[in-house]
């Protein structure tokens, strides 16, 4: 008996919920695989897939949006060998887990602590409540490949944005196995899409395209590039998250800047009277 | 006939010298670089004084004596000290209050009884409220920080903040931006508009007589090139920017790559939304307060009238009645409505933008007025039959133009008051609760006045969406901008 | 007048065949929001009224004012004195204009009458069971025709706040409209009692059904309940009527009672004519202060407008 042939996986992008090609046709070899080589065509239809999932998600619910993200932790915890398989240490997967764990709970507590009623000096009702900035195009740190992935992914969608993702370069093929988890927890296609391949090609197109409402630089290594993507980011007055330092430890809690870094603070007056 | 006769506020409450220079350190000095410019009152074009022109020497100097104050005397100080000093502030505020008011509307063109009952109360409360933050950051709200990236628990000050503020609320712009900027334990380098600087070289009057540690506050006073050099120079380590969404982008450009944090509060067309059902009475006086307010000159303004067809043309009549009666003219009249026009450039580009709505095709009209011979002034004015189209609907005019479009549904106003790059602020006119808090939470603005307009308090966070800039400004969301968090 | 006045005149008079008809108009009235309307109001006292604008302003409010004394210890001899103040206000200066009227309860009518005939000052006459209207319709009726005998050409009625308050709409506005048959000849002012209403909305549904129902003039407050005029009341009322106006082609009178004690006071209601329903109304034929203790007060300022000094109560007759 000759031994079983293994069926390989293709590494695809995930756009809308759906895992095409690079509408370029080409691919990069990277991690003993080939993997989509984005262009800057998949980078605006992921764009258009953000954007078209945005009002669902930001009209979710709260509990929902926790739920799903719970849901995610479920299917990470579950699926653990197959980030291992990619070089991923358990320790890294079990924080990747801990931090969609954590950041679910949050959903439908920021609005309380970041929010709230303000004692104007008048006959109003006054209350500040947090709503998503909108579309975030995110650059995710070169590594750790999993745990920064989704230590900037998980910050962005459980307020309500909807996010479109470089993943790291070097190490897309937990950002595509991530995919695939996200693709079997009940979140909605288009509120995470994610792009393989070289910074350079998509990250700009990002940064200028004015249906954007923020960007987050974090895994952009070379200043220069970050200035430039941050110069292009001013044209529509894009949120801008600057890069961070290279000893930035992944694994220490996280506070809730990433957060409220994406957050757009909405006032609303109302006058007390009969 | 009941003729009110002129009631002026007296000018003599206010001292103007024929020559300013600029603060520095804790004191008024000349300029080593820079030339000197004039302040005129835009009701009479007379000259009000002499004010120096800061260089890129100068703009250094004062970078440099804010770094040294920061790091020797305000940074170390416990807050309950800096607190002291601006509830010191707060109080010298109110008790020149008239004085402020009147040099404000002298120097700016806005009627006396705005920046007697608007515009210095708030300041003062502005100081009040931010006083007592500096001893309680940690309460504020931001959570721990990153251990691995911060030492420390509570909220540090970010350094020397660079704060450049626009002429249509000269003294309550400063207030929101220093007053914070100080409670936080930052030390700052601000730069008032070239129109308007009057009134902060009296704040920094003031800042002598509380004692206020020199070089904690420092005004450098002069144009765009004064402000770009300010906003750029490399010992700042956070920009403050409010005034138009284009400069705005030049400085997000600017500061690109830096360490310094930027908050920016930029332009408007909100929209005013009124539907069939409002309290017609007071909504009229909404709209009036929303457009007319300040000669227009409000970032938040209400220049886009969405109004419900069915109820159009009964609003329209009530708003032409109530504009009548408005009173266009010298700013020092106590019965004043609307002022002067803060400059001929402004003026200039109310006009553009008007006779460009007329020639789109939107209908003109104002009351009838005499306006002044001298100084700048528009009649208040309306356009209707205004489409998305139109310039008018779309560019902010920044003046006392009001455009005015109809609506059928709910859904068809949210969609024409979010069909715009800017996202300020919103209203919305209903006498039915549920439907305020469905298009509240639809229109995408930071702030929304429903069944009021124009209602501003430092508890109340201030700030818009997309290219109406980025950062809260007043309640506890404005120490953000100001902290290392 | 436009047809489409005519006919909005002719559907307002069908109103008040039914309830229903009566509720579906008031309720459909805008609402008017609290807040909103005591800003525009303050906003309005803020106004700065000086040197000639005040002269013309107090001789105004002089002319506005209805002189009244409604007191249980009423007594001929008071309200002749009171008559005779209305006449010559300030009795040192021939230039001060007369009052609007004299406002007393119908037992006191014959002996005001007596002072007033043929001077121009009219004479206002309380009447459907004044203050509370708590009285059987017919006895409202009777109390209002003696008043008019006697000779007072001003009724001020009372409305019913009780049923008001409950919804039966249809039973004021008959009640309104058979004190206006009853008053003949006599203007017929219709107190709201507006501190009794408790809202806004309720002020502005309550003017239109006075309006609707034949009142001349709307007037605010009987004076003897806690909340009498405020400047957000009148407001409220101003708009009123120049809204029925506007659609019906008839004006009516607002007069605010009770509470307008200085001059200052009654400037800044004479603002607030001026700014919202304008010159139409700046006269006593449209306009009236109900009021005791302002007369003195305009007085004062009067005088010292034309002497340059502070006048003190002591030169000023205290009826």
């Amino acid at each position: 008996m000759s031994e079983r042939v293994a069926v390989r996986k293709t590494y695809k992008l995930f756009i809308g919920g759906k895992f095409p090609r690079s509408e370029s046709g080409r691919s990069y070899l990277v991690q003993d695989a080939n993997v989509a080589l984005s262009s800057r065509k998949d980078a605006r239809d992921a764009v258009v897939a953000a954007r078209a999932a945005a009002k669902g998600w930001a009209g979710a619910t709260a509990y929902n949006r926790g739920q799903i993200l719970y849901r995610v932790a479920e299917m990470l915890e579950g699926r653990r060998e197959q980030f291992v398989a990619l070089g991923v240490s358990d320790e890294e997967v079990y924080a990747a887990v801990d931090r969609w764990v954590w950041y679910a709970g949050w959903s439908d507590k920021l609005p309380q602590v970041y929010g709230g009623a303000n004692p104007v000096a008048g006959p109003y009702f006054n209350l500040s409540a947090p709503e998503p900035t909108g579309v975030v195009a995110v650059v995710a740190p070169e590594a750790p490949a999993l745990l920064g992935l989704v230590s900037v992914v998980a910050p962005a969608i459980v307020t309500g944005n909807t996010v479109v993702v470089a993943a790291s370069p070097s190490a897309p093929l937990a950002a595509v196995t991530l995919a695939e988890v996200l693709a079997t927890s009940d979140l909605p296609g288009g509120v995470v899409n994610i792009l393989t391949g070289r910074l350079s090609e998509t990250v700009p197109t990002l940064a200028a395209h004015m249906d954007v409402n923020a960007i987050d630089l974090t895994g952009v290594t070379d200043p220069d590039l970050a200035a430039d993507l941050e110069v292009r980011a001013a044209e529509n007055l894009k949120r801008v998250l600057r890069p961070v330092p290279a000893e930035y430890d992944w694994y220490a809690d996280p506070g809730i800047t990433r957060m409220t870094s994406l957050l757009e603070t909405k006032t609303v007056w109302h006058p007390k009277g009969v | 006939m009941f003729e009110y006769a002129p009631a002026p506020e007296s000018r003599s409450v206010v001292d103007i010298r024929p020559s300013y220079g600029l603060f520095i350190g804790g004191r008024f000095v000349d300029p080593t670089d820079g030339g000197s410019f004039k302040s005129i009152n835009p009701a009479s074009e007379e000259v009000l004084a002499e004010v120096a022109e800061a260089g890129a020497q100068d703009v250094d100097r004062a970078v440099r004596a804010a770094r040294e104050a920061y790091e020797k005397v305000w940074g170390p100080m416990p807050g309950r000290d800096r607190a002291k000093y601006l509830f010191r502030i707060a109080r010298i505020i109110q008790e020149r209050s008239r004085e402020l008011a009147v040099l404000e509307s002298l120097d700016n063109g806005k009627p006396i009884k705005e920046s007697r009952d608007v515009d210095l109360p708030l300041v003062a409360a502005h100081f009040f409220y931010y006083a007592g933050w500096a001893d309680k950051l940690a309460y504020a709200g931001f959570g721990q920080r990153p251990t691995s990236q911060h030492s420390g628990t509570d909220p540090r000050p970010l350094g020397v903040a660079a704060q450049v503020i626009p002429w249509n609320f000269p003294l309550l712009m400063l207030a929101w931006k220093i007053a914070p900027a100080l409670a936080a334990g930052n030390t700052v380098v601000l730069k008032p508009a070239e129109t308007t600087p009057l009134s902060a070289l009296l704040f920094a009057e003031i800042c002598q007589q509380a004692d206020l540690p020199a070089g904690v506050v420092n005004i450098v006073t002069g144009a765009g090139e004064t402000g770009r050099t300010l906003v750029e120079h490399p010992g700042v380590d956070k920009v403050a920017f409010t005034g138009s969404t284009e400069v705005g982008r030049a400085i997000a450009r600017a500061v690109a790559g830096t360490r310094k944090k930027l908050t920016l509060e930029l332009g408007g067309k909100a929209a005013n939304i009124v539907f069939d059902d409002a309290p017609i009475d007071q909504a009229v006086e909404g709209i009036v307060n929303g457009i007319f307010f300040n000669q227009g000159h409000v970032c938040c303004a209400g220049s886009r009238l969405l109004v419900q067809e069915s109820v159009a043309d009964r609003v329209l009549e009530s708003l032409k009645r109530r504009m009548a009666q408005l009173r266009v003219g010298d700013p020092l009249d106590k019965n004043t409505d609307i002022g002067a026009i803060n400059s001929a450039a402004q003026l200039a580009r109310i006009r553009e933008l008007s006779e460009a709505g007329a020639a789109e095709g939107a209908e003109r009209w104002s009351p009838p007025c005499q306006l002044p011979e001298r100084g700048f002034w528009f009649a208040p004015t309306i356009f209707t039959g205004v489409t998305q189209a139109h310039r008018i609907a779309r560019e902010e005019i920044f003046g006392p133009v009001l455009s005015v479009l109809t609506f059928r549904t709910p859904a068809e106003a949210v969609e024409k008051a979010n069909n715009t790059p800017y996202g300020l602020s919103a209203g919305i006119w209903t006498d039915k609760g549920s439907r305020i808090l469905w298009m509240a939470d639809r229109l995408r603005a930071g702030v929304v006045w429903a069944n009021t307009f124009n209602k501003f308090d430092p508890t109340s966070p201030f700030g818009g969406y997309k290219e109406s800039g980025y950062g809260r400004e007043g309640g506890r969301h404005g120490l953000e901008g100001y902290l290392n968090v | 007048m436009t047809a489409t006045t005519t006919s909005a005149r002719s559907d307002l008079s069908e109103l008040g065949r039914s309830e229903t008809a009566l509720r579906t108009f008031l309720h459909g009235l805008p609402g008017v929001d609290q807040v909103g309307a005591e800003q525009r109001a303050a906003q309005l006292g803020t106004r700065s009224i000086k040197t000639t604008a005040k002269a013309q302003a107090i001789d105004l409010a002089i002319r506005m004012v209805d002189l009244t004394t409604l007191e249980g210890a009423d007594t001929p001899g008071k309200v002749r004195a009171l008559a005779a103040k209305a006449l010559r206000p300030d009795p040192a200066d021939p230039s001060c204009p007369h009052v609007g009227a004299v406002c007393v309860y119908p037992t006191m009518v014959p002996h005001v009458a007596e002072v007033l005939r043929g001077s121009g000052v009219h004479l206002a006459s309380v009447a459907t069971a004044f203050p509370s209207g708590q009285a059987p319709l017919e006895v409202k009726l009777a109390d209002t025709r003696a008043a008019v005998e006697a000779g007072a050409d001003e009724i001020d009625m009372v409305i019913n706040r009780g049923a008001f308050l409950a919804g039966r709409y249809k039973e004021v506005y008959d009640e309104i409209v058979a004190t206006k048959e009853a008053s003949g000849d006599a203007h017929l002012k219709v107190i709201l009692e507006t501190g009794e209403l408790a809202t806004y909305d309720n002020v502005r549904r309550a003017s239109w059904l006075a309006m609707l129902a034949g009142g001349d003039f709307i007037k605010t407050s009987t004076g003897k309940v806690p909340v009498a005029a405020t400047p957000p009341v009148t407001l409220v009322m101003l708009e009123a009527v120049r809204d029925f106006r506007a659609a019906t082609g008839r004006q009516v009178g607002v007069k605010p009672a009770g509470g307008i004690r200085t001059t200052k006071d009654a400037i800044k209601y004479l603002v607030m004519i001026n700014e919202t329903v304008g010159a139409d109304w700046l006269d006593p034929d449209w306009f009236r202060f109900g009021a005791s203790s302002l007369l003195n007060d305009l007085l004062m300022q009067r005088t010292k407008l034309t002497t340059g000094v502070y006048s003190g109560p002591d030169y000023f007759t205290l009826d």
